[in-house]
């Protein structure tokens, strides 16, 4: 009896040890499948498309409209927006990545790394996006993506407490103490801070994360150190001591008081709007703090098309031709709440003063950098922040080791 | 992974508790015996049995069947196998011992040893990001993302014609005239019917229709038509089979000699040990595969003296918290069982009461405890203290208390749940026996009632210890970490235990590039080390039972 459980047990270690062992050709069977797939498909060909809830129901009415004009079959699979990138990224190589997927411009550059993106040629459409949404897409010349949306964050006003734009900074501040309010300005902050919403305030310093080439693109060497860095550092010390910026403030906090009514002002993108359904609004320009213009990063969502797409063809027919229609930007407009990308599209949007002021904010606006070294930012960017704000940390000192903690992190 | 483990005991003590065959004759005896059982007699039990096993083979051909579809031949293998043995096991009369452990011996090879074999393989590979593939796809998407649409070349109509096998272009010129091409052959001037502006016909080559061009799209995606004789001048390809852009490469693939060239600068590339191109003067492209490299990712994980400091107080700190998580849990959750163990009115409210928080998920309270104790808007502040600003989860201090708190409150009925099992089966007897020698109520505690409920729970406290060691989601959710160390230069915190760490640092949480080999090979350190303390306990339990 024993021996019968040695044998088994031997036999499923082999089992096991072979799996380990079969995983180095895992390249050969990838191909294999490959075919296998692409003589099922043969007939009718079909597209597989990641999409988060948002955007469903606007790829569906696209997809309806493909399908019956190729005959080919799109299926759409709804993921988690946070998840796309690592799925993509871990499922391309395997073979079971999809066709298309969803994505943000930033995560281009550890997509290209990756080599999991194929590029994408936008030909004669490309003229019909806005500029600063097909160069998001672009790396070393080539696009990789088909913008759909441009996002940024701008001043959401309360019109009812505050009824002009601020120029600057002190503006906001003494118009949100005039309005006698529970707080003169919102921005979320939180522990680990929030350097996204923060940018425009430290540009309008002159800091900019990285420094930018003549085309727009953003080189890997920091630019945020220096003089001006350090003057932003200080600036936010003195404004965490007066308490106008504090780590308190979270996402959650800052949203549902500024609903309401306990600020004039919020910094925020129209993500936020939803919750101010019952409020007057006006999008302003974010006031600078400093001698320069205040310019929040934009953000460009698009779709991007797998390198080891086996539809090919079919994936970017569909990008191409279906997707960047008028019809199809503004439905995922309307999906969505974010200015297309499509100048006609965005052109009919702004009608709504809303989306025009998002769309007037953002024109001013500076793309996120996609290079991979911005993933290694984040971090310390972030908490430097926040520490700095709390007034946990010394301003000038602080902000000098994050610079060359972020170098660190870049070299290794 | 804790029935897993059970499984594997049970497995074991199968395997040793099992009495040795006393010699031929009775074996024969019993085998004789066994010839009468309802099974043998193809009663109920053995028609319960063939159904089971029909639907268990069923699937197993379906798993087959998919397997030989996708072509993945090591599952089909794998799952043939499995399918011989489970019809051998289950319809043989030899392996009676093999039918109970089957399936569990199954499930531990394939959630345990197989995840574990794989966390192996890729601690010395260096999977991550920029070796996320194979060279193969590596080459493939260097070359596809090295060409460049010819700057002002025109958008031409494009036509997908074939030849037999060879597949072509057919293209509308900008000036009107008609061309045809393929690989072979460039483009040439052709005659051809052109109708809304695209070739519809052309002497000599068929013209595929949209489902025929779909059904070879990979072969129409990866078509080049060379321009002209000049390889310089680029070539056509289309990515949706209506429009022809021209091309040209700027790295180029040789393919015997296995380097990239760019053909811009004439700089060569070759393949490194690190599963990158790289050029004489150091500098490599960007897409790299994946590659073995031995011990790199264990050296690398230990010799960064950015690491070195926080390291080891994030060791220490993770032993602390294992340990102080299951004392505190253990004594409280001991307490409130021997308390409620005495008849009282009540008492199943007050036990229910008391399992609640262990009927909300380890996900879920966390988060929850991470808002009650927020500094400024907390409930703990505001309502419990009145308003006092007190920094539960951002002073280093007061966090690593916050952490073993929640866990705490988290642990104890678990810890509570298991005490009253235990004394609810203590033997009453040795109660008795303890009574009638005169043993007050404390000492009957201390020396019976103790050490009868240690023998009972250590190899639960060992394993409560090891699920700490790695308790990943309280941390994660309650204190991400931080609050952060102020002096390293490194995104870790005073909370962070060595699995967050590994999250961190093999960049899963995004603010590094991502290392699944660094990911590994940690983890791999951190398996080591809770086997090593399980195995001494699990060791020194043993000898507890033999005192008793």
């Amino acid at each position: 009896m024993r021996r019968s459980i040695l044998i088994a047990s031997a036999l499923v270690t082999t089992l096991a040890l072979s799996a380990c062992g079969s995983s180095e050709d895992a390249g050969d069977t990838t191909e294999g499948t490959e075919e296998s797939t692409a003589e099922a498909t043969e007939a009718t060909g079909s597209l597989t498309v990641w999409v988060d809830e948002t955007r469903e129901t606007a790829v569906e009415s696209a997809a309806e409209a493909f399908e019956s004009e190729t005959g080919a079959e799109v299926e759409i699979v709804l993921k988690n927006f946070e998840d796309i990138r690592s799925d993509f990224i871990a499922q391309v190589p395997t073979g079971e990545g999809p066709d298309v997927t969803v994505g943000a411009h930033d995560w281009l550059g550890e997509l290209i790394t990756n080599g999991v993106v194929a590029p994408v040629e936008l030909g004669a459409t490309a003229d019909g996006f806005e500029d600063v949404a097909v160069e998001a897409f672009t790396a070393d010349g080539a696009v990789y993506g088909m913008p759909y949306a441009i996002e940024n964050i701008a001043l959401i006003r309360n019109t009812e407490l505050a009824d002009s734009a601020p120029a600057t900074w002190d503006d906001a501040i003494s118009m949100g103490e005039d309005a006698d309010t529970k707080y003169p300005f919102l921005i979320q902050t939180g522990t680990e801070g929030d350097p996204y919403t923060y940018y425009p305030f430290q540009t309008s310093f002159g800091a900019p994360v990285f420094e930018q080439n003549e085309d727009g693109s953003y080189s890997p060497e920091l630019a945020m150190g220096g003089d001006a860095g350090t003057a932003y550092a200080e600036w936010l010390a003195e404004q965490g001591e007066a308490g106008t910026l504090t780590t308190d403030i979270t996402y959650d906090i800052a949203v549902e008081a500024f609903a309401k009514g306990q600020s004039p002002f919020i910094v925020g993108g129209p993500w936020m709007l939803e919750q101010f359904a019952d409020l007057d609004l006006a999008i302003d320009p974010i006031p600078a703090a400093g001698d320069e213009a205040a310019q929040p990063f934009v953000g460009v969502q698009g779709f991007y098309v797998s390198a080891q797409s086996e539809n090919a063809l079919l994936a970017n027919d569909f990008l191409v031709n279906y997707l960047s229609t008028e019809e199809a930007q503004t439905a995922l407009f309307e999906a969505g709440g974010r200015p297309p990308a499509l100048t006609a599209a965005a052109d009919a949007a702004s009608s709504d003063p809303i989306v025009a002021g998002f769309r007037e904010v953002g024109a001013e606006a500076v793309p996120m950098p996609s290079i991979p070294e911005m993933g290694s930012v984040w971090a310390f960017w972030g908490v430097t922040e926040a520490n700095i704000i709390s007034g946990k940390a010394d301003p000038a000192k602080a902000w000098d080791k994050m610079i060359s903690d972020i170098e660190g992190a870049l070299d290794s | 992974m804790t029935d897993l483990q059970q499984s594997r005991t049970a497995s074991r003590e199968a395997s040793d508790d099992a009495p040795a065959p006393p010699g031929r004759p009775s074996r024969r005896f019993r085998l004789g015996r066994r010839d009468e059982s309802p099974a043998g007699r193809y009663g109920a039990g053995f028609l319960a049995k063939l159904a089971l096993m029909a639907v268990v083979d069923a699937f197993g051909v379906y798993v087959v069947w998919s397997a030989y579809l996708a072509e993945s031949w090591f599952i089909l293998g794998a799952m043939v196998a499995m399918l011989v043995v489970a019809n051998w096991v289950y319809f043989s009369r030899r392996v009676v011992p093999l039918k109970y452990v089957l399936p569990g011996l199954i499930f531990l090879f394939t959630f345990q040893i197989f995840t574990i074999g794989y966390t192996g393989w890729v601690a010395f590979t260096n999977y991550g990001d920029g070796h996320n593939s194979t060279k193969e796809d590596a080459v493939a998407a260097l070359l596809v993302q090295n060409e460049r649409r010819v700057e002002g070349s025109p958008a031409v109509p494009l036509t997908v014609v074939a030849d037999g096998d060879e597949l072509g272009f057919a293209v509308v010129q900008p000036d009107g005239t008609t061309a045809v091409g393929s690989a072979e052959e460039p483009l040439e001037a052709a005659d051809a019917t052109v109708t809304e502006g695209r070739v519809t016909a052309v002497d000599g080559w068929e013209v595929l229709d949209r489902a025929e061009v779909l059904a070879r799209q990979g072969e129409v995606t990866d078509l080049r038509v060379p321009v002209s004789d000049d390889p310089a001048a680029g070539s056509v390809r289309t990515q949706d089979a209506r429009t022809g852009y021209v091309y040209e490469s700027t790295l180029v693939y040789d393919e015997a000699a296995d380097t990239m060239t760019d053909t811009a600068t004439g700089t060569v590339y070759t393949p490194n040990d690190e599963g990158q191109f790289e050029a004489a003067d150091g500098s490599t492209l960007n897409v790299g595969w994946r590659v073995f490299v031995g011990f790199d990712n264990f050296t690398t994980a230990f010799s960064d003296s950015r690491y070195s400091g926080p390291f080891f107080q994030i060791v220490v700190w993770t032993f602390v918290f294992a340990f102080a998580s299951v004392a505190t849990t253990f004594l409280l959750g001991m307490f409130l069982a021997s308390v409620f163990n005495t008849p009282m009115r009540g008492r199943k409210i007050y036990r229910t009461l008391l399992i609640l928080p262990y009927a909300i998920p380890g996900f879920v309270a966390p988060l929850l405890w991470s808002g009650l104790l927020n500094r400024s808007f907390g409930f703990v502040n505001q309502v419990l203290l009145g308003g006092a600003a007190i920094p539960w989860l951002t002073d280093p201090w007061l966090a690593k208390l916050s952490i073993i708190g929640v866990n705490l409150w988290l642990g104890f009925p678990y810890m509570f749940l298991i005490c009253t099992g235990a004394l609810q089966s203590l033997p009453t007897d040795v109660l008795e026996a303890a009574k009638i020698d005169g043993a007050g109520r404390l000492r009957t505690w201390r020396s019976v009632v103790m050490p009868l409920l240690l023998v009972s729970t250590t190899p639960l406290l060992i394993s409560s210890f090891a699920f700490n060691f790695n308790n990943f989601a309280l941390v994660y959710m309650l204190t991400g970490g931080g609050p952060r160390f102020e002096d390293a230069s490194v995104p870790l915190g005073h909370t962070d235990i060595m699995i967050t760490m590994v999250y961190s640092v093999a960049g899963l949480d995004g603010n590094a590039p991502k290392d699944f080999g660094l990911a590994s090979a940690l983890s791999i350190v951190i398996f080591v080390i809770i086997a090593t303390i399980s195995a001494i306990a699990f060791k020194r339990t043993r000898s507890l039972e033999e005192i008793n």
